[in-house]
This record gives C-alpha cells, sequence and structure tokens, in this order.
C-alpha cells in the first residue's frame, strides 16, 4: 500500500488556465505572490484588484477575485471610488511602469497624498512591454529602447524616475517597499511585505505600495537567466530594494 | 406641494442624494461649481461619498471604480471638463457600468468663456467618446424639468446599463427659480449582480472590463450594444411640442433656447404667426419621428432651428426633416444667448422668403 499525500498545490487563489506572459517575465510569479496571500490571509471573498493597461490587463483572468479594468493610468482612481463607497473590501491596483509613472502619475500621486487605504503593486521593468519595447519614465540610462533606439540619454530623456521614494514624501503614504521576486530570498521578502501591505490596509492607516522590481526578457533582447542577472546588477543598483517608508516602524521605535 | 426657491446646480445635487446617489466626485469648473460645493456638505450627511478628485479625468474614474461595484455614482462638469471626461465615458459604456454625468455647457472651444452655450450637442450626441457608442442625454429647460430628470437618469442607467448625461447649460446651473420635490422615493433600485464588490455575495468572480481582444468577439459586444440602442430609440424619446398643431413655423430648440424661443412665439403670435415649439428633452435618442410628422403638416411652412451655437441639433433636424421643407438656423455661439427679438425677426423673414 502507498501513501499519497499532497506536498503543493495550485493556490485557490489562481484560475486554473494559462497565463499570456513570456518566458522569463516575472509577471506569472508576481500574480502567484498575490494570489498565494490573499487565499493565506483568507481575503479572496473581500479582494476586488484594478487591473491596468499593458501586458497585465488580463491579470483578472488570473487571479480569482474580482477584478476592474482601468483606463492606462487610472487605476488609483478607480481604486479611490471602490475602496471610498466600500470601505470593507481589500482593493489592490496592479500597474506597470508606463501605467503608474508616466500616464498615470497624476492619479498615484493624489491617491498618496489623500493616503487612500489601497494597495498599490508596481510593476517596474523599465520597459512598455505590451506596446513592443517603448523607453518608459523607469528606463534605465543607456537602456536601449524602441523610442530611445542608441539608449536614454538623460539630456534628452531626464533620468530615471524612483516613484517609491517621490510617492514616500507624500504624508497619506503609510508603507512603502521596493522588493524583487528575483531569487527566493528576495521572494521570500516580497512575500512578507505583501502580507504587511494587505494587513495595514485592513488596519485602515494610508496608501500602502509595493514596487516589485521585474523583467523583461522579450523587450530587454536578453535571455531569461540575463534579464534575472541584469535585474539584480543593475536595476537594483539605481532602484535600491528595502523599506522606503514605513509609520507603523516610527511608532514603534518611539 | 410647496414650493421652494433653489438654484439650480444646488437643486440638481441635492435631487441626486434625493434620487439615491451615494458617490459624487468632482472638480471645480465655473459655472457647475454649487454641485460639488454642495456634494461635499450634504453627501456626507446622507451616507455616501465625496470626493474632490485631482482632474475631470479623475473623477469621472472614480466614478467608473463605484459604479463598477454596484453604487449609484455621479460627476459633473463644464464643457472643457468634459472633453477630459470623455476618455472614462467611453471606458463606462463599454463596460455596461450606469453612471450620470452633469454638463453645464459654457462657450467654446477651448477654454472660451464661462457663459452659457450649447456647443457641446455634437460631443453629447454623436459617439461621447472613442469608438461606437452612445449614452442617453437628457437636456432640461427649467430648474424643476432638470431636478426630475436627475431621478429619470439615475433610473434610465440602472435599466440600460449605461452612462447618463444632464445637459445643461451655465443659465439652468447658475439661475433660481421656484420648484416642487415631487419624488419622495429614491430612484428604483436593479438587481446588480455583475457588480465586482467581492465574491462574498454570490461566491462568484466579476471582472468588470472593456477589453474584448479577439476581434470578432468585441464585433459582437457593439451589435449588442447597437441593440440596445434600437430599444432606447424605441421606448426612451421624450419631447415638448407646443402650438405646433396647426402651426405656420416650427421652432426646434432645445434647453435654454427654447424658453427664449417660446418668447419669440408670443411676439411671432402678436404680429399674426402661428410658431410652435418642438423641444426635444431626449437629445440622444433624438424624436426624429415626432418632428418628422409634426413638419409633415401642410401648415408647416419651415422648421426653424435655434441653438446657442453655431448649428448643431440642426443636422439632426434636417435628418428628421430629410428635405421635405426649409430647415433654417439662427443661433448665436461662443457664449452669446440669442434674444426673442432677433428669433422672432429670422421666423418672419424666413416664412417671407419660403411664401
Amino acid at each position: 500500500m502507498t501513501m499519497t499525500q499532497i506536498v503543493y498545490e495550485r493556490s485557490k487563489g489562481l484560475q486554473d488556465v494559462e497565463t499570456h506572459y513570456c518566458p522569463g517575465c516575472h509577471h506569472g510569479i508576481i500574480h502567484k505572490l498575490i494570489a498565494e496571500t490573499l487565499s493565506e490571509m483568507n481575503l479572496l471573498d473581500i479582494a476586488v484588484g484594478i487591473c491596468p493597461v499593458g501586458c497585465a490587463v488580463l491579470a483578472g483572468n488570473y487571479i480569482n477575485c474580482d477584478f476592474v479594468e482601468a483606463a492606462h493610468g487610472r487605476a488609483p482612481a478607480v481604486a479611490t471610488g471602490i475602496k471610498r463607497t466600500r470601505p470593507n473590501l481589500l482593493v489592490f491596483t496592479y500597474q506597470g511602469d508606463g501605467d503608474l509613472a508616466s500616464i498615470g502619475a497624476g492619479e498615484i500621486v493624489h491617491a498618496s497624498m489623500r493616503g487612500e487605504k489601497f494597495t498599490t503593486i508596481f510593476i517596474n521593468n523599465a520597459i512598455y512591454g505590451m506596446t513592443g519595447g517603448q523607453m518608459a519614465p523607469t528606463t534605465m540610462v543607456g537602456q536601449k529602447a524602441t523610442t530611445a533606439q542608441s539608449g536614454r540619454d538623460p539630456r534628452m530623456h531626464g533620468n530615471p524616475i524612483r516613484m517609491a521614494e517621490m510617492l514616500s514624501t507624500l504624508g497619506g503614504m503609510a508603507y512603502c517597499e521596493r522588493v524583487c521576486v528575483a531569487d527566493i530570498p528576495n521572494l521570500n521578502r516580497a512575500r512578507r511585505a505583501l502580507k504587511k501591505a494587505f494587513t495595514l490596509q485592513l488596519q485602515g492607516i494610508g496608501h500602502t505600495f509595493l514596487e516589485f522590481l521585474s523583467t523583461c526578457p522579450t523587450n530587454w533582447g536578453m535571455s531569461p537567466v540575463d534579464a534575472g542577472k541584469w535585474l539584480k546588477s543593475s536595476m537594483a543598483l539605481y532602484y535600491q530594494l528595502g523599506v522606503i517608508k514605513d509609520i507603523t516602524a516610527k511608532e514603534e521605535s518611539k | 406641494m410647496k414650493k421652494e426657491l433653489w438654484k439650480g446646480n444646488e437643486a440638481i445635487a441635492e435631487a441626486a442624494i434625493r434620487a439615491g446617489c451615494r458617490a459624487y466626485f468632482g472638480y471645480p469648473i465655473t459655472p457647475q461649481n454649487e454641485i460639488p460645493e454642495y456634494m461635499s456638505k450634504y453627501m456626507p450627511e446622507a451616507g455616501g461619498v465625496f470626493v474632490q478628485a485631482e482632474s475631470e479625468l479623475a473623477a469621472i474614474n472614480m466614478v467608473y471604480g463605484a459604479a463598477a461595484t454596484g453604487i449609484r455614482a455621479m460627476t459633473s462638469s463644464s464643457s472643457p471638463g468634459i472633453s477630459l471626461k470623455q476618455e472614462g465615458i467611453s471606458y463606462l459604456l463599454a463596460s455596461n457600468l450606469p453612471a450620470v454625468i452633469v454638463n453645464m455647457m459654457r462657450g467654446g472651444p477651448g477654454l472660451g468663456t464661462i457663459q452659457p452655450s450649447q456647443a457641446d450637442y455634437f460631443q453629447a450626441t454623436r459617439s461621447p467618446g472613442h469608438g461606437d457608442g452612445h449614452m442617453i442625454v437628457l437636456a432640461p429647460n427649467s430648474i424643476q424639468e432638470a431636478v426630475d430628470l436627475v431621478w429619470n437618469a439615475f433610473e434610465l442607467a440602472d435599466k440600460y446599463l449605461t452612462p447618463v448625461m444632464l445637459l445643461a447649460d451655465g443659465m439652468i446651473g447658475q439661475m433660481m427659480e421656484p420648484i416642487v420635490w415631487k419624488r419622495s422615493q429614491p430612484a428604483t433600485e436593479v438587481d446588480k449582480p455583475w457588480a465586482a464588490a467581492g465574491r462574498e455575495g454570490d461566491g462568484k468572480t466579476h471582472f468588470v472590463t472593456s477589453l474584448r481582444l479577439q476581434s470578432a468577439q468585441n464585433e459582437q459586444f457593439v451589435y449588442a450594444l447597437e441593440k440596445r440602442y434600437a430599444i432606447i430609440e424605441r421606448d426612451e424619446v421624450r419631447y415638448e411640442a407646443s402650438g405646433c398643431e396647426g402651426a405656420d413655423l416650427i421652432i426646434a430648440a432645445f434647453g435654454t433656447t427654447a424658453r427664449i424661443a417660446a418668447s419669440a412665439a408670443r411676439r411671432l403670435e402678436a404680429e399674426g404667426i402661428k410658431a410652435g415649439i418642438f423641444r426635444p428633452i431626449t437629445l440622444w435618442p433624438f424624436p426624429y419621428d415626432a418632428l418628422r410628422r409634426l413638419a409633415d403638416q401642410n401648415s408647416v411652412k419651415a422648421v426653424l432651428t435655434v441653438e446657442m451655437s453655431l448649428g448643431q441639433m440642426h443636422q439632426d433636424v434636417r435628418l428628421a426633416i430629410e428635405g421635405s421643407k426649409p430647415t433654417p438656423f439662427y443661433g448665436r455661439t461662443g457664449g452669446m444667448v440669442p434674444e426673442p427679438k432677433a428669433i422672432a425677426q429670422k421666423a418672419a423673414e424666413v416664412l417671407r422668403e419660403v411664401k
């Protein structure tokens, strides 16, 4: 007689479908992390995600909770409309760098300023993915893009924008951390950060914001392995990982 | 019923609260500022949500979020702000979401002026955003009618899962008139099983989206919209025709301009000319058939359109008349208001020309 024991199974937070993401893209890993966290925290029934325009536009087909699709950059405004009218829901926006740091820069700044009680999951892969590799506000200096074919030049394009640092100056921002899922230690840090962000949201203390450094092997022109390495060797130097703001930590140290 | 004196913008805001609106998102722009101001005080008192958004874009997207969870939501603005809201209006109609948008029109184009205008007719009645789509457009000519139509606006939005615009002008927004509160109950509620308010209620996952990546699927959606629009065009046309039976001339005008045209008609009556007033209340759907029937009377020599624009509803009037009668136009634009005397002169001149 053989005994079988389930040691691993698909999270209840994930729908039983294949994603459309490219090999080596971190969207899938981050989706899974969100799905597992919602499931573990027993939040799937009260969660509403807002998906962006861009590669994650179909996130609502992958994560097993309610979703609302927003116009490009408007997710924080849509989330404001949801969370203000349904304060008992767990609300999160899922936004890429073109969405959040470019076309939606106004919406994220003001939602954060107001201290809107939802969580933003910001996927920074330093490029426009869905539209085919155009320069993003977060594109690294020297990094090539289809609209910056000689690489980003600060004299023409300015320097990459650090959204997490910028938003952390706002009074409404309660918790802001930059993470990545490029290796297991970082993945575990990201998991803890996500759990903390959702927990603080439920406590209603303000805007919670997680910036995930992510990859785009297709538009970076790299293999998945090289993309993961470049994320850590280049992106993470400019966009430093770690907690940028945590008002609960301040309270503890007083 | 007891009459009360109300300013247009404040009356509309109060009507929305009484009609069961529980979320208002706005942004300052003249001449509609009394709506967000009123809402900021009285919406929270009614247990609802007020947010002063960072822009019109954000405001309409907050409406989108609230509506997606099944909340009765509204925003208001004036012409330049409505241009910004067009993005959200397109997404609302493409996501089958009910919402009410108030436009207190001012003189454009561009920043223009803050005086009344009706030059957003095309913007409201053709496709109100990108893509194939419509919204129901209600055009009151008094504060009483504006208040009454607020209830209809929320009911139509829920019934047809569509954005509805209350299209008035700075005159309606800024003046005071006596009104009575005819309805004591909120607008009729409908079930919203599609609402993305968590799986908790029905155990189902809801996804509110306007993305239909397969073109064939998107085409089917637009065809479904078209079918719904055909029902709206059949069942929801509203207009008022006064003195049109046996008239020598019909003046077609909406909103404030229709009131001024009525003054012109009284002047004409003194001159022995019988001028009827045809006033569409729904600008979309436009009352083509009703206007055509009245214009087809032998007595009617012409249909004169009067607007505070260069002639936008004029196109719909011509589509209704289809060349069977002369369809002249008179209008003032850019924030200028036509005078009864000028309308009467134009009408008399038209009749001299066609006789």
